[in-house]
């Protein structure tokens, strides 16, 4: 399992982007067999069922958790034993439907040490006209309520998903992100499961490489879409989830957390 | 329904600051016409690089946000843009 987990690199840019990629993960005769286990359903299970009841061995769903990859990123992400929230088979027909409004799923959700996260399994090559998932780099933090953001058709840097056949994206729950339209010939499939966490999130992942200059500088990133002002406030909300996720309270970047909290108690002699 | 006379174009930018000259980081559009269906992540450039570039095109600001300052206890949360501005354009069908 260890060789699987994600790095401190990696947990830096789920924290900077909310989200973490896992290109053609999945192997092709399961790729192959999906449409098919897709279009048949997968049962639905009561909110909060353990992953090993919600999945039997053997079906099709715990395979795909259970894949090393896969396995490794969520047990880095969510820790062992999670609960299964709810699953979704999502189906955009050739020439059909309307893009979804950007959204973020369920409710407002204000968490800042505890976050889910949402599994996206996509078992064929999806292309631009297919409509691959839309979703919005850092946008995570951003208080808002499920489609209230519908107004939002476009913005920079945003990520039109185009990925190879068995291609996973792991979402923070934040994030905005929405269907589109499918423009092809083909129907586009995808698979979530929302996964909710049932211990602290606390350096979860392979921290071999905490120290790692790259943290600070993933974590520094900044998205084409942010206001000039507002995007320094992604800062301060990142260094939060990473004082969160490390246990670190003095963790800082570039001094934003740490000069806006000094209040020294000394008095001057 | 669909008889001869105005209707509106609406394109909608997100900007960087509160100046009207600032880059575009956001964009909707919506077609009173019917020619066109803008949609949801249907284009990753926008249609102007600022807020005048999209004047100087023959738009016509017809909203602006407010500046409001932050909810006290809420000054380092992130929301909704806050530099929205309204522009329309009206358009002749027959």
């Amino acid at each position: 399992m260890r060789q699987h987990l994600l790095t401190s690199a990696q947990m830096a840019h789920f924290v900077a982007y909310g989200s973490v990629r896992l290109d053609a993960v999945v192997p092709a005769d399961m790729n192959d067999e999906a449409v098919k286990v897709l279009t048949d359903g997968i049962p639905p299970v009561p909110y909060g069922t353990p992953v090993a009841e919600a999945f039997p061995e053997g079906s099709f769903a715990r395979r795909l958790v259970d894949l090393p990859e896969v396995a490794g990123a969520l047990r880095s992400l969510v820790g062992p034993a999670p609960t299964v929230d709810h699953h979704a088979v999502h189906v955009r027909e050739a020439h059909g439907g309307e893009a979804q409004p950007l959204h973020g799923d369920a409710i407002i959700d204000t968490r800042v040490d505890a976050f889910d996260v949402q599994l996206m399994y996509y078992p064929q090559d999806v292309t631009l006209e297919m409509g691959g998932t839309l979703s919005v780099p850092g946008s995570h933090f951003r208080r808002t309520n499920e489609s209230d953001t519908g107004r939002y058709q476009n913005l920079r840097g945003q990520t039109r998903l185009v990925c190879r056949a068995g291609t996973v994206v792991l979402l923070h729950h934040g994030l905005w992100h929405g269907g589109r339209r499918n423009d092809s010939d083909t129907a586009r499939y995808m698979f979530k499961i929302r996964f909710n966490p049932t211990v602290r999130q606390v350096r979860l992942w392979n921290t071999d490489d905490l120290a790692d200059p790259a943290v600070a500088e993933i974590l520094s990133t900044r998205f084409p879409w942010y206001e000039a002002a507002t995007g320094r406030l992604e800062f301060y909300n990142r260094i939060r989830m990473w004082r969160a996720l490390t246990g670190d309270d003095t963790f800082d970047i570039e001094y934003w957390m740490t000069r806006v909290s000094n209040r020294p108690q000394r008095v001057a002699s | 329904m669909n008889a001869p006379g105005v209707r509106q174009q609406v394109l909608v930018l997100y900007l960087s600051t509160s100046a009207l000259d600032s880059e575009v980081v956001g964009w909707a559009r919506y077609d009173g016409t019917g020619r066109t269906s803008p949609t949801t992540g249907d284009s990753d450039e926008p249609p102007y690089r600022t807020g005048v570039a999209a004047l100087r095109d023959g738009w016509r600001l017809i909203q602006a946000s407010p500046l409001i300052p932050p909810y006290p206890g809420h000054e380092y949360d992130v929301s909704f843009l806050k530099h929205e501005f309204f522009f329309e354009q009206l358009v002749s069908v027959s």
